[in-house]
């Protein structure tokens, strides 16, 4: 048996499909994982990320410690509430995790995922040595992601004038606390849409709440699709430790400046960027029948060969999208093999799908 | 639960066969193994003509979760497939004993059989689940 997220009876209520990920027993779907895609991309639906593991920074050296600990910048998070995506590295450049941190009041919330917990927390406390910092984890929280045009909508009827107001009022990218819960404006589908960390006893009361005012419950599944068809790397598939950001579609995450910022991995960096030629992560787009799947080779006529990290089909497309890790200089054709045969393959930008509208 | 009709034949790899007044007999998969796919968004379909060997892979089913061989519960040759499931596949998963596969004619009609009846398939089903 994995570990249960407070929500666990309810997923089984609703007759979810429950799988092991990361060693916590989650819904895969409740029925259809195709129509809880459309139900997102089209309206708004509800996913228990509960598992997902939530670590306050405070302290005096915070700001100093999670410079060094990141590759992108948190100096960047000039005004209260803003959020910021990064990778952390290790020495070698490789991705440990990655994470979304939050300025908060008390110093800095950072999100990372759930099946890296162990090995974040114990890197994120090794890398405090000389900081006078404090990493709380906060396991008494739960977490809800409401997504789709009109999540914050919908979520604001349902909650206390005062949580209402802030929702209404949150830009992109930006989150607050209010009393308990900390209400923050991001997520992982390519839609608008809320990340709610709450007490976890109010977890269930509220989850009901939104499924009764018709937000549906939404499994790993679809967030998969979503996420892949909004170009969002999932850790573990797309990039781990043995990948660095430059070949994960993550540079522009890379903080270079300013030069005198020496955070771990920064080295490594510079050394792969010196001598060029790191592979890149593109999008894919099989124009036949069939279903790209990670693992699959993939073929660059005259230049080499890479693998799909990510592929699945695309409900909002209708078709079969992937990212894939191939050659730096591959142009915009390429082949994969499925089942012993290769097919032809458009190279794109890997953001396929944005609020609701195809890009590719 | 899933449904079983009595009137079919079932292999253990989860297709059903029926044998048809022709002589013919028609293929598909169960909505036991629907239910385990999930949303179908493809299915590769043997060619016409195709002799097939009893346990034989017969097509692709792929759905949004993993592609699934399909093999044939009988030996014979394919004399029709179902084209429509090229344009919703999806059917598969909401009528999967509607929504057949191929057609093949058996070289050895005894071979139905040996395929398990509604509740021997049953109990293959509930060691699955």
């Amino acid at each position: 048996m994995g570990q249960r997220t407070p929500l666990y009876d309810q997923h089984l209520a609703l007759g979810a499909k429950m799988v092991d990920f990361g060693g916590w027993d989650m819904p895969l779907h409740y029925g259809s994982q195709v129509e809880e895609h459309h139900q997102v991309r089209r309206d708004c639906g509800v996913f228990d990320v509960s598992h997902m593991t939530v670590v306050d920074v405070s302290g005096p050296a915070a700001k100093a410690y999670l410079q060094h600990l990141l590759a992108n910048d948190i100096d960047r998070l000039q005004e209260l509430g803003k959020a910021l995506y990064s990778g952390m590295l290790n020495s070698e450049g490789g991705v440990i995790d990655d994470l979304i941190v939050y300025l908060t009041v008390e110093g800095y919330r950072v999100v990372v995922n759930a099946a890296t917990r162990d090995k974040d927390l114990a890197w994120m406390q090794a890398q405090t040595a000389g900081f006078d910092v404090q990493l709380v984890e906060r396991s008494e929280l739960a977490m809800l992601a409401i997504q789709g045009p009109h999540a914050r909508a919908k979520t604001a009827e349902l909650v206390s004038s005062s949580r209402a107001a802030l929702i209404t009022d949150l830009k992109p990218f930006q989150g607050f606390a209010d009393g308990d819960w900390f209400i923050a404006r991001t997520g992982y589908t390519g839609e608008d849409g809320l990340e709610i960390v709450l007490p976890r006893d109010e977890a269930s009361h509220f989850f009901n709440e939104l499924v009764g005012a018709g937000i549906a419950p939404i499994g790993l599944g679809a967030r998969d699709t979503l996420r892949l068809e909004a170009g969002m790397n999932l850790y573990g598939q797309d990039m781990d430790e043995s990948v660095s950001p430059l070949a994960a579609n993550m540079a522009w995450t890379i903080a270079w400046e300013p030069a005198a910022r020496r955070f771990v991995g920064r080295q490594a960096l510079e050394a792969q960027r010196s001598a060029g030629a790191q592979p890149k992560l593109v999008g894919l787009v099989l124009e036949e029948r069939g279903v790209l799947r990670a693992h699959q080779v993939v073929r660059v006529e005259g230049i080499g060969e890479g693998e799909i990290t990510s592929g699945s089909f695309s409900p909002t497309l209708g078709k079969s999208i992937a990212l894939a890790r191939v050659p730096a200089n591959t142009g915009e054709r390429a082949e994969v093999e499925i089942r012993g045969k290769w097919y032809p393959v458009r190279v794109v930008r890997p953001n396929f799908v944005r609020h609701g509208k195809a890009l590719i | 639960m899933s449904n079983i009709p009595s009137e079919l034949r079932y292999a253990a790899s989860h297709e059903w066969a029926r044998l048809e007044a022709d002589g013919s007999v028609t293929v598909g998969i169960s909505d036991h193994a629907q239910e385990a796919l999930g949303d179908v968004v493809f299915v590769e379909l043997p060619e016409v003509g195709k002799q097939l060997a009893a346990g034989q892979e017969a097509g692709v089913v792929e759905s949004v979760k993993a592609a699934s061989d399909i093999y044939s519960p009988l030996s014979g040759v394919v004399t029709a497939v179902n084209d429509a499931l090229a344009d919703a596949p999806e059917s598969v998963n909401g009528d999967p004993y509607g929504s057949w596969f191929y057609k093949l004619q058996p070289s050895d009609v005894s071979e139905l059989d040996k395929l398990l009846d509604a509740g021997a398939y049953q109990a293959v089903a509930d060691a699955d689940a």
